[in-house]
């Protein structure tokens, strides 16, 4: 009798962890289909970098990026510089499914759909860290500023965290709608400026080297976005996807 | 063509009279504040007004989440209803407060967390107008329009917070002040009163438009439905 309940159990704990692997599966697939198709045509990774430089290189001439109004809006102008070119990323990202009708394709495969938002926001991810990696040496060298700060980083981590988490549901609405490309930086912005305030703020006092005490607020509010902004997606994106 | 309830028409006439009345109280039976003198009156319309913004962009918040859930198209309407309402009290609480800081903080308009995050949330609303317009099958609008709003919602205490991280100059009449607010008072009796009779007064304002609107957007469907079995 207890032998036959232990078996039960086991059975249980063993089917609940190959439903995970296979749940893991699928979401590696979606990010390794999306990683796959950028590594042969360089289309979005290429767009978002050169606009990025770009738009440093217009607040080079915008703001006079002398040595001392460096210190205090670098934290500023990266920020811009990531959520610019995370937009054109997410839009794109988006586009490239709906285009030709590779979401429809997504949407038939024997997966559960929140399988799909993940393995969609981590590709989005991937794209943002591979420019923020770029620009910030990039950053560093030109304007003769030290970036390299362990703090600066986990800030980044967790505020493209943030941005993606909603921007990968908000593109995949926008990518629906008739205004496409110009609807989604208007969905996405006022909803993450919480993030982008956070992100800026304990940027900037990292580099400054603020002590912890005036940072952490900051950084407990990312987290606290990252997880209920996830969490709502993970819960909507079913219905945003549904035909 | 369905007749007006009479449930509505009733309530049309209290929510006129308690506006009458709302507005005679903070004219005449509120006391005149000591210091900021006859502007302060602003603070009961002021406040009543940021409220129903606030209960409109709830109630939209809960319309979208009870929509998904039973996909019943009347809590789409409700939802779009709440939000257009709130859009409009919101700006009404805002321009309020931007007469009322003029003579007290000596500008139209700061950067304060309660100022930033009520000119986010506007523009979160007026997202969400964009988002809707832009599609054309009703069911799909319907379930975007509740997904944004749920997220907005979400969002909006967020923005509070993040921006409350730097000082504040606002004043908080209920509850206890940061130091540093400026143009802060204490009620007294009446003017209490006559803050909460106006708070009061509002919601019925919100209520009895709600319904019209809700209405409003029931017929139109029915119109459309109409013209399309008209066409076939």
């Amino acid at each position: 009798m207890e032998e036959s309940a232990m078996d039960v159990s086991r059975q249980a704990t063993f089917e609940t962890r190959s439903a995970w692997r296979a749940y893991l599966r699928s979401i590696w697939a979606v990010v390794w289909k999306d990683l796959a198709a950028e590594l042969r045509s360089r289309e979005l990774l290429s767009a978002m970098l050169v606009f990025a430089l770009l738009v440093i290189l217009i607040f080079n001439f915008a703001l006079e990026l002398d040595a001392e109004t460096r210190a205090t809006v670098t934290s500023g102008v990266l920020w811009v510089t990531f959520a610019f070119a995370g937009t054109l990323g997410l839009n794109r990202s988006m586009a490239m499914e709906k285009d030709r009708g590779c979401l429809d394709g997504l949407l038939l495969a024997p997966v559960d759909r929140s399988a799909i938002y993940f393995g969609k926001a981590i590709g989005n991810l991937v794209f943002m860290f591979v420019v923020e990696i770029i620009v910030l040496p990039v950053y560093s060298i030109l304007y003769n500023v030290n970036l390299f700060n362990p703090g600066l980083i986990l800030v980044i981590v967790l505020g493209s965290l943030g941005y993606v988490a909603v921007g990968t549901l908000l593109s995949s609405m926008a990518v629906q709608t008739r205004t496409r490309d110009v609807l989604l930086p208007i969905l996405l912005f006022p909803v993450v400026i919480p993030v982008f305030i956070a992100a800026v703020k304990a940027s900037g006092f990292f580099l400054a080297g603020r002590e912890m005490v005036d940072i952490w607020p900051y950084l407990n509010l990312m987290i606290v976005y990252d997880v209920i902004f996830t969490a709502v997606a993970f819960m909507t994106f079913d219905y945003v996807v549904e035909e | 063509m369905e007749p007006k309830p009479r449930l509505l028409s009733i309530l049309d006439s209290v929510t006129v009279l308690l506006l009458l009345a709302a507005t005679a109280a903070v004219f005449f039976y509120a006391p005149t504040e000591a210091v900021m003198g006859q502007v302060q009156r602003v603070f009961y319309f002021h406040v009543a007004a940021g409220w129903v913004g606030m209960l409109g962009f709830l109630v939209a918040a809960i319309a979208g989440i009870v929509y998904l859930r039973t996909g019943r198209r009347n809590w789409d309407i409700v939802g779009l209803s709440a939000v257009e309402i709130g859009m409009v009290f919101a700006f009404i609480n805002i321009v309020t407060g931007s007469i009322w800081a003029r003579p007290i903080w000596n500008t139209w308009w700061t950067w304060d967390p309660r100022l930033t995050t009520a000119t986010i949330m506007e523009l979160i609303y007026a997202a969400y107008l964009m988002l809707r317009a832009g599609i054309e099958d009703p069911n799909r609008r319907a379930r975007f329009g509740a997904v944004y709003a749920i997220v907005g919602f979400i969002s909006v205490p967020l923005t509070f917070f993040s921006a409350r991280l730097f000082r504040t100059i606002h004043p908080v009449v209920i509850g206890s002040n940061q130091p540093g607010a400026e143009g802060s008072f204490d009620m007294s009796p009446r003017m209490l009163q006559a803050f909460m009779f106006s708070l009061f007064t509002f919601s019925f304002v919100f209520a009895d438009l709600l319904w019209h609107r809700v209405r409003l957007g029931r017929l139109s469907d029915k119109v459309e439905q109409l013209k399309l079995k008209t066409m076939a």
